[in-house]
C-alpha cells in the first residue's frame, strides 16, 4: 500500500484505475484459457464414438451409405481432425461460430435465441439464493446451539440432498397440477400476443418454480457459509470491544459483523456461476425452458462440434466476465484487497 | 357417468391385433366433429428442418403432415391405402412404369395451382436425390412423364415390383411446390422452404420459435370439404416426460404421442378422469425388440447356440413387465399388421429353459465349475426405455442357462458406431421398425455384403447364400402374388436360421384427452394430416 500514482485520484478514479488493470489482467489470463477450453471440448467430443452424421442419420431412422458420405463430405467432415480443429479455431478468430449441423440454423442465432432465457433463470434464482442464503445463516448465527439453529441447518441440508429436478417435478405437481396457482411449464405462454407489462408478469409467472427449484439447492450453500463466516467474526476482538461499548446486538450484527463475513460469500458467487450454468440442464429439461443449458446437452448428443464450442466459448466469455466484476466488488467490500 | 368407456390395455392390444384383418372399422371414425379450438401437442423433436419430403422419418412427419401431402396415405381395411394427393395408381404389367391419376382443384398454401409438374419435380429432384429412403427406392426412376396437369407416369429403367412403390407411398411421397424449390439447393436445411414449409396440408405452417413451440394454422382453403375443423395446432417442446405428464394433468395439453410419457406414468395417466391413454394409431410405425446377434463370436455362429438362446427367452413376460401389456408377440420379422405379407406359419420356439440348456451341452458348451458356459457382451439400443429394460431380462434368462452376460451402456451414436461400424458387441438390443413393405427397411437387416458403417443393416457377419438369394428375387419380382410368396418364404427362412431374433412387437403410447375427437383412426396417425381431428 506504498505510494501510487492511483492515490492523488480520489477513491473514484482508484478504482477505475484498478479495474482496467485487472480486466487487462484478466484479459490476457482468459486467452489461453478459451483456448484450451475449446481445444480440450474438441478432443472430448472427438473421443466420443460417433459424428454429427451418425446422430443424423440415427434420428432420421436410417440412411444409405451415399447419403451418409455426401453429409460428411458437405459438414467437412471427411477430413482430419487436426484440420477441422485448425479450420474451427481460425473461423473463432473471425469471430464466426459457423453452423448447427444437428440443428441447421447458425450457431450463433440459437445461442443468442437461448441465452437470454438462461441469464433471465440463473439472475432469478442467484439472487434467491443469495438473499435468502444471508438471511437464514445471519439467523442461524445469531442463535448459534439453539434449536432455530438446528431446525435452519437441519433444514438446509434436506434440502442441499434433494435432487433438483425432482423437487422441480414435485413443485409442478403441487403448485401447477393440484393447486393450478402456476403455469407448468415454458419461460412463457406460448404463441401468446401479451405485450409490456403484462408480458412481463406473464415470464415472471412463468420463472417462479424453476428459480426456486434451481435456488434451493445454493439457499442451503450460501446459508452454512454466512453461518460459519458469522461465527468466526463474531470470536474476533472487534466485536468484544463493540460490546463493551455497549452497542446493541443488532447493531453489532448488521454493521460490525455481516459486512466482515460476506466476503466469502462473494468468492463463492463467483464460482458458483458457473456450476449454476450446468446445473440449468436439468431444470430447463424439467420445466421446457429454452436455454442454453439444454442446448448445450442436445449438442453432446448429436455430436455438434460446432455448436457445443460456440456454447462453451460463449459461456466462458460469461464466467470470465462474471468473475472479473467479483474481484472488482471485493476490492470495493475489502479496501485491504488491491486489484492481487 | 355420459363418459364413453375408457379402453383399457387389453382391449387396445386385441385392437391393434385386429387391425391387420381387413373387416376393421376406424374407431370413432365417424363421429361427427366440431369447428374451432386451438389442439396443444407435446412435441419433444427439434429437428434440421421440417421438409418431410427429404427427412423422411417420425419426427419430422409429425409436425410436416399436416402441411405437406403425400400421393398416398396408410388407412385401416381396404388394400391399406386411402389416396391423398393421388386418386388412383396403375402399375404397367411390364412393371416399368406406374400411372398417378392426380387430384384437381388442390391449391398450394401460396395460391398457385398443385399439378403433375410438381410431383415430377419432387420425384426426380427431391426423393430420389436427396431423401434418406427414397434414394434408394427410386434409383432406377428414370423420369416422370406429366402428359396433363393431372397425371404422372413414373417409368423406371427396368422392372421394379409397384407393390413395394405402393406400400412405401405413405413415407416416400410427399410432395413440395416446384415453384419454390426450383432452381435453389433444396438440400440446405436454411432453406427458407424447409424452415417454414408451403404445402398442399390442412394446415398452414404459421410460426416455429426453436426450442419452444410450432404453431400451426387451419388452411381455409383445403381441397376436402369442411376439412379441417381445428383452428390452429401449437407443438410445444417439452423434453422431460415427468413435465409432459404433468401437462397433461393440468390440461395443459391435449395430446403427446411417441411414448413421450414413461410407461408407468402412462398407465397411471390413464386412470386419471378425462384422459385416455392408446396403443392404436401406430400399426403401421410398430417396433419390434429384436436380439441382434454378432456370428463373428464362434459361439453364435452356432445355430444350437442362438436356438438355445431363443428358447431361454419368455416373450410373455417381457410383453407382460418390459412393455406392461403394450404389444404383441413377435413370431417373425414381419409384424401381424403387415399384411399381405405376415404368416403364422413359421418355425416356433417355446420358452423351454431346459431345452436351452440342452441345446448348449449339445454344441459343446458345459457349464463350468462357477456355473457359466461362456460371457457374453450386450449393448442395449439407448433410444427406448424398453430396449434398455429388455437388456436387463436378458441378462437374467440367459444367465439361468450359464450365458454370463454383460451389460454396456452407450449413448445414440456411440451404440451405433459400437454395434454397426465396428461390430464392437456379442449381442445387442435393437428396436427395429416395420416400414409397410419388407423391402424398404425389413430385408436389408438379412441381406449379406453391406460395408460396415450402414446403421440398421446386417452388420452381424451373418451370410446365408440362400438368404441372399431369396432377398433378391423378392427385389426384382413384379408379381404381387409371387413376390408376397417369396417374402412368406424369407419370414420362415428368418425364423428358421434365427440370423437376429425377433420378441416383441411394440407401440408407442399415445396419451389423449377426451375433448380430443377422430383421433388414432389410422395406422400411421401421429404423422397422418389431422384434417378431421376436431375438438369438442
Amino acid at each position: 500500500m506504498s505510494a501510487s500514482p492511483d492515490r492523488r485520484r480520489g477513491a473514484a478514479g482508484l478504482f477505475a484505475g484498478r479495474a482496467f488493470v485487472l480486466a487487462r489482467r484478466r484479459l490476457a489470463q482468459a486467452l489461453p484459457v478459451i483456448l484450451l477450453v475449446l481445444v480440450g471440448n474438441f478432443l472430448l467430443l472427438k473421443l466420443a464414438p460417433g459424428d454429427a452424421v451418425d446422430a443424423y442419420i440415427a434420428a432420421i431412422g436410417g440412411g444409405d451409405a451415399g447419403l451418409v458420405a455426401k453429409l460428411r463430405a458437405d459438414y467437412g467432415l471427411d477430413q482430419p481432425a487436426i484440420v477441422q480443429l485448425g479450420l474451427y479455431l481460425w473461423k473463432i478468430l473471425r469471430l464466426d461460430l459457423g453452423q448447427s449441423l444437428s440443428l441447421g440454423q447458425p450457431v450463433l442465432t440459437l445461442i443468442l435465441e437461448r441465452l437470454p432465457n438462461t441469464l433471465l433463470l440463473m439472475a432469478s434464482s442467484i439472487s434467491l439464493a443469495f438473499g435468502l442464503g444471508i438471511a437464514l445463516g445471519v439467523a442461524a448465527a445469531r442463535r448459534a446451539g439453539r434449536p432455530e439453529d438446528t431446525a435452519i441447518i437441519t433444514l438446509g441440508l434436506i434440502v442441499y440432498a434433494t435432487p433438483g429436478f425432482w423437487l422441480g417435478l414435485m413443485l409442478i405437481v403441487i403448485f401447477a397440477v393440484k393447486l393450478a396457482w402456476l403455469p407448468v411449464s415454458g419461460i412463457e405462454t406460448i404463441a401468446s400476443t401479451l405485450t409490456g407489462f403484462e408480458r412481463i408478469l406473464d415470464i415472471a409467472r412463468h420463472l417462479v418454480l424453476p428459480t426456486v427449484s434451481l435456488a434451493l439447492v445454493y439457499v442451503a450453500i450460501y446459508m452454512r457459509l454466512m453461518r460459519a463466516g458469522m461465527l468466526e467474526v463474531y470470536g474476533l476482538d472487534f466485536v468484544r470491544t463493540a460490546k463493551a461499548k455497549g452497542l446493541t446486538d443488532d447493531r453489532i450484527a448488521y454493521r460490525h459483523v455481516l459486512p466482515n463475513a460476506i466476503l466469502p460469500m462473494v468468492t463463492m458467487l463467483g464460482l458458483q456461476f458457473g456450476t449454476l450454468l450446468g446445473g440449468s440442464v436439468v431444470i430447463e429439461s424439467v420445466f421446457s425452458i429454452p436455454g442454453i443449458g439444454r442446448l448445450a446437452y442436445e449438442s453432446v448428443i448429436g455430436r455438434d462440434l460446432n455448436l457445443l464450442l460456440g456454447i462453451v466459448f460463449i459461456s466462458a466469455l460469461l464466467v470470465i466476465t462474471v468473475n472479473l466484476i467479483v474481484d472488482l466488488l471485493y476490492a470495493r467490500l475489502d479496501p485491504r484487497i488491491e486489484s492481487a | 357417468m355420459a363418459r364413453p368407456p375408457r379402453l383399457n390395455r387389453r382391449i387396445l392390444i386385441q385392437g391393434a391385433i385386429g387391425a391387420a384383418g381387413s373387416s376393421f372399422l376406424p374407431w370413432r371414425a365417424y363421429a361427427q366433429g366440431k369447428r374451432g379450438g386451438v389442439l396443444m401437442v407435446a412435441a419433444d423433436t427439434d429437428p434440421a428442418h421440417w421438409n418431410g419430403a427429404i427427412l423422411a422419418s417420425n419426427g419430422v412427419f409429425f409436425v410436416s403432415s399436416k402441411v405437406l401431402e403425400p400421393l398416398a396415405d396408410q388407412a385401416f381395411g381396404g388394400n391399406g391405402l386411402k389416396p391423398v394427393l393421388a386418386t388412383s395408381w396403375t402399375p404397367a404389367a411390364d412393371g416399368r412404369s406406374i400411372t398417378f391419376q392426380l387430384r384437381s382443384g388442390v391449391k398450394w398454401h401460396d395460391g398457385k395451382d398443385f399439378t403433375s409438374a410438381d410431383v415430377a419435380f419432387s420425384a426426380m429432384e427431391i426423393w430420389k436425390k436427396l431423401q434418406n429412403f427414397g434414394r434408394v427406392l427410386f434409383k432406377d426412376l428414370e423420369a416422370v412423364e406429366t402428359p396433363n396437369a393431372t397425371t404422372a407416369i413414373f417409368r423406371f429403367s427396368k422392372p421394379i415390383p409397384s407393390q413395394l412403390i405402393v406400400n412405401a407411398l405413405p413415407a416416400v411421397s410427399t410432395v413440395v411446390p416446384k415453384h419454390l424449390y426450383e432452381n435453389t439447393d433444396a438440400a440446405q436445411p436454411t432453406h427458407p422452404q424447409n424452415q417454414k414449409p408451403v404445402g398442399t396440408g390442412p394446415y398452414t405452417f404459421a410460426e416455429h420459435k426453436r426450442g419452444e413451440f410450432v404453431r400451426l394454422e387451419r388452411n381455409p382453403n383445403y381441397w376436402a370439404p369442411n376439412q379441417p375443423l381445428v383452428d390452429r395446432i401449437l407443438y410445444r417442446k417439452m423434453a422431460d416426460k415427468g413435465a409432459v405428464a404433468a401437462a397433461h394433468e393440468s390440461g395443459d395439453i391435449h395430446l403427446s404421442c411417441f411414448s413421450a410419457v414413461s410407461t408407468p406414468d402412462a398407465i397411471r395417466l390413464g386412470k386419471v378422469k378425462g384422459l385416455e391413454v392408446t396403443a392404436k394409431g401406430y400399426e403401421g410405425i410398430l417396433y419390434t425388440a429384436t436380439v441382434e446377434i454378432n456370428h463373428r463370436r464362434k459361439e453364435l455362429a452356432d445355430l444350437r447356440v442362438r436356438r438355445a438362446i431363443r428358447h431361454a427367452i419368455d416373450p410373455k413376460f417381457m410383453l407382460d413387465t418390459v412393455f406392461n401389456g403394450f404389444g404383441s408377440i413377435a413370431t417373425g420379422p414381419v409384424p401381424a399388421s403387415g399384411a399381405p405379407f405376415y404368416t403364422t406359419d413359421v418355425p416356433q420356439y417355446a420358452f423351454d429353459p431346459a431345452r436351452a440348456e440342452a441345446l448348449l451341452d449339445e454344441a459343446g458348451y458345459k457349464k463350468g465349475a462357477d456355473g457359466n458356459r461362456f460371457a457374453l457382451k450386450l449393448l442395449p439400443a439407448p433410444f427406448f426405455e424398453q430396449t434398455r429394460l429388455t437388456g436387463d431380462y436378458l441378462r437374467q434368462a440367459l444367465r439361468r442357462i450359464g450365458i454370463d452376460v454383460q451389460i454396456e451402456s452407450n449413448d445414440a451414436p456411440g451404440h451405433l458406431n459400437k454395434v454397426y461400424k465396428d461390430h464392437a458387441f456379442d449381442l445387442a438390443v435393437a428396436a427395429l421398425v416395420y416400414r409397410n413393405d419388407p423391402a424398404i427397411s425389413t430385408t436389408v437387416l438379412y441381406r449379406s455384403g453391406t460395408p460396415a458403417g450402414a446403421f440398421f443393416t446386417n452388420q452381424y457377419g451373418y451370410a446365408d447364400p440362400e438368404m441372399d438369394k431369396l432377398i433378391d428375387q423378392a427385389a426384382s419380382e413384379i408379381n404381387d402374388a409371387e413376390r408376397t410368396k417369396l417374402y412368406v418364404a424369407f419370414q420362415k427362412k428368418v425364423m428358421s436360421d434365427l440370423p437376429i431374433i425377433p420378441l416383441v412387437d411394440f407401440p408407442f403410447l399415445s396419451v389423449v384427452s377426451e375433448k380430443v375427437v377422430n383421433h388414432h383412426n389410422t395406422p400411421r396417425w401421429p404423422c397422418s394430416s389431422w384434417a378431421d381431428v376436431s375438438l369438442a
